[in-house]
């Protein structure tokens, strides 16, 4: 690739908006169509990168009033304690009300039975869904994003899942033009993806210019990591390591935040958010390749869990 | 990569989508485009190796990137619309990848409905064939600003200059007689990477730009901000909280135009009208703002304004109305029929509707109108009278694609059963065929 020294063509034109314009823009549509057509929305917010860009968006598109919307938690039990404090700090500072559905409590009368390799992140299906039900939500923002994954590649902004909440790929409804169709039963809800078109790069772009907090287990810092199939995982009480895997201290921070038992940290020393753009823009391994062990189980690992109704 | 942050928050975003036949090599386009820009990182190419070789196939299958299904792998075909992001230091793309089978028109129309620049792939040794024309013809009947022929497998005609002339001349003819803007012809070898991303050195005769070199320099979004301005309320901001007691803002993304602080304002359909107070552009308060950016208006007078109605300058309204001509893709399984009730979505609003009349159907092979034909089925485009239960304020869709098209949704499940373009079509001025060219729809 050679690198471009002239701006591109477009800021010759007065009107042209920047591509984290035109995405910010879009995203807030698609919040503001949702707390338009719909009863009972809520944020899926698990206090990922992903998740909090969603809430800093909704929060621009309502101001000066509050977000309409209250927020959803599936705590798989082995969240990391400073994404969980992240979680309750920012539920507070905005006066939001959160509810949290937990794994542990579905473990433990009996209705979920812990996997043999400890992962909890397919487990969280259950409790998401039943939270739904139990709450009546029709529309349930995600921040799924397409370049994540190929079955997410083909996710509309607009998802209808049935009363299970399951997706089908081959029924779903075309989306043309802005014109989002939220059209459903009772009992159906709507999946939202208001950052669907953005990337990886995208997301920790629009975080740096807009000054957006995250938990500081984003940024290089020394932990204690022990190898598992390739990925560095925090060793904890949650089952790790285990014979023949050895505790270490490295320098690391983490791409994406999820379940402590499948989510994978990077070697890095990236402590500012122009360090990790910086990383990440010179990276050869996706987001989702390089620390997520629950897409590597098979060739659709994602799409079937998303049949089954993960988000 | 030496690109700085700098320069990445100053790129814009194209939107763009590929048609193409089967065997036209789509994929090895889009596999080229992606390759060649470096977006397929190694953990995605090794997953594509390790299910090739798991295949028995000698060399990574490239389709494998794109086909993110199950049954897409398993049929080897794509199913369905899929969305690609790249990036070059210059720009943003969102690839909106279509498939190219006859059936699925309806995935191209979605596929084109949001495309500001549409690809169209055709074989050099075939030319322009039916296929080709369906798909100049979508593209036009979509308004994509601009269109792209790519004259691909160069190669296996030798390069010759003469053999993409003639291609390129037939298609710019008839693709102008659709009234498409604006057509760049590129001679390409996908497979060979001749003109895709780096210029080939196989076709000295060929002075314009690469495929990749036109996509980042191709204007993007100049007709939105020169048509009238129409602003969409979707939702009504009130905090009605100690910090802003008063506070009134009409939420909504600018559809076309521009807004400026100070304008005079009507709003539709109930016509009254104000001037505009203030604009907020996502907590900043600005003077003008423009489509298609997501703005709250305040109105200078206290108004009945709610979700649906529509924000125009009172020097240049929409006109109101509740009988729609229009051309509609038909893209639900379930036929369209006369007499149907139907919901309609235009910009923020329902309404309930019926369908009076179906007066043709258009037959995408040679343009022609069949008359009458009593139904639409899936994939078919054709002409329809609806009346609508409310007045909308609706531009034609040459004039606004954001406020000109619309949806027809089926009351009882909520299906999208078809996409509608408001107004006059190219379609509607070809002569029409003799109505007994086919027989499946003589009743």
């Amino acid at each position: 690739m050679t690198t471009a020294t002239t701006l591109s063509e477009g800021t010759d034109n007065p009107y042209a908006l920047s591509h984290l314009d035109s995405l910010e823009s879009e995203a807030v549509h698609i919040f503001r169509e949702v707390a338009g057509e719909f009863e009972r929305p809520v944020i899926l917010f698990s206090g990922g990168k992903d998740s909090i860009l969603m809430l800093h968006l909704a929060l621009k598109a309502f101001a000066p009033a509050p977000v309409p919307f209250t927020l959803l938690h599936v705590d798989t039990g082995h969240n990391f304690p400073e994404v969980l404090a992240y979680r309750d700090r920012t539920v507070a500072e905005h006066g939001l009300r959160l509810h949290v559905a937990s794994v542990q409590e579905y473990i433990d009368a009996g209705k979920l039975r812990e996997r043999p390799d400890g992962t909890r992140n397919p487990l969280q299906t259950v409790p998401l869904t039943e939270a739904i039900q139990q709450h009546r939500f029709d529309a349930v923002f995600g921040g799924g994003r397409r370049d994540e994954e190929k079955a997410r590649a083909k996710e509309r902004v607009f998802s209808l899942r049935d009363e299970f909440s399951q997706w089908d790929p081959r029924r779903q409804r075309p989306e043309l033009w802005q014109l989002y169709n939220g059209r459903h039963a009772p009992g159906e809800h709507v999946r939202v993806f208001p950052i669907s078109n953005w990337t990886e790069l995208d997301v920790w772009q629009y975080i740096e210019r807009e000054g957006i907090e995250l938990p500081e287990i984003y940024f290089a810092h020394e932990r204690e990591v022990f190898n598992r199939s390739g990925m560095w995982l925090t060793a904890g009480d949650w089952g790790g390591p285990k014979d023949g895997e050895h505790v270490e201290t490295r320098t690391v921070r983490y791409r994406t935040v999820g379940d402590m038992s499948c989510t994978g940290a990077v070697d890095s020393d990236a402590t500012t958010l122009t360090a990790v753009i910086t990383e990440i823009a010179a990276s050869r391994l996706t987001e989702r390749g390089a620390t997520r062990a629950d897409d590597k189980m098979s060739e659709a690992a994602m799409e079937d869990r998303k049949r089954e109704g993960y988000f | 990569m030496t690109t700085t942050t700098e320069t990445l928050s100053t790129t814009t975003l194209l939107r763009f989508a590929t048609a193409g036949s089967v065997d036209d090599g789509k994929s090895t386009l889009v596999g080229r485009l992606l390759h060649d820009s470096k977006s397929v990182l190694t953990d995605q190419l090794e997953a594509v190796e390790r299910v090739s070789l798991g295949r028995g196939q000698e060399a990574p299958d490239l389709a494998l990137l794109t086909d993110g299904l199950r049954a897409e792998r398993e049929q080897g075909i794509t199913i369905d619309v899929a969305y690609r992001y790249f990036a070059t230091p210059r720009r943003r793309f969102i690839l909106a990848d279509t498939p190219g089978h006859v059936q699925y028109t309806r995935n191209m129309v979605t596929g084109a409905s949001t495309a500001e620049l549409a690809v169209v792939l055709v074989d050099a040794r075939n030319g322009v064939v039916e296929q080709t024309r369906r798909h100049a013809a979508v593209a036009a009947l979509l308004r994509v600003p601009h269109v792209v022929l790519a004259v691909n497998k160069m190669d296996l005609v030798e390069y010759a200059e003469p053999v993409f002339a003639a291609i390129a001349e037939e298609f710019t003819a008839y693709a102008a007689t659709l009234g498409v803007p604006e057509i760049t012809a590129i001679p390409i070898s996908a497979l060979a990477g001749d003109n895709v991303v780096e210029p080939s050195a196989n076709m000295d005769w060929y002075g314009g730009p690469t495929v990749l070199e036109h996509l980042e320099t191709v204007p993007v979004s100049h007709d939105l901000t020169a048509c009238p301005a129409r602003f969409p309320v979707q939702y009504v901001i009130r905090p009605q909280t100690a910090e802003h007691p008063d506070y009134r803002g009409y939420a909504g993304q600018i559809a076309s135009g521009v807004l400026r602080v100070g304008e005079p304002v009507t709003v539709l359909p109930s016509g009254l009208t104000s001037t505009i107070a203030g604009i907020d552009a996502l907590g900043e308060s600005v003077d003008v703002a423009w489509a298609p950016q997501s703005v709250t208006v305040r109105l200078a007078d206290d108004l009945d304004v709610s979700r649906g109605d529509l924000i125009a300058p009172s020097a240049s309204v929409p006109p109101v109305t509740q009988d729609v001509l229009a051309t509609v893709c038909h893209v639900a399984d379930q036929p369209l029929t006369v007499g149907r009730r139907v919901l309609l979505k235009h910009t923020t609003r329902t309404v309930k509707a019926i369908v009076k009349d179906i007066p043709s159907r258009l037959t995408l092979d040679d343009l022609s109108q069949h008359p009458a034909p009593g139904q639409l089925v899936a994939n078919d485009i054709g002409r329809v009278v609806v009346r609508t239960a409310e007045p909308l304020a609706l531009d034609a869709y040459s004039d606004s694609r954001r406020t000109g098209s619309f949806l027809l949704i089926d009351p009882a499940d909520g299906t999208t059963l078809a996409a509608g373009m408001a107004g006059e079509s190219f379609a509607a001025v070809v002569t029409e065929a003799a109505p007994d060219d086919d027989a499946e729809w003589d009743f």
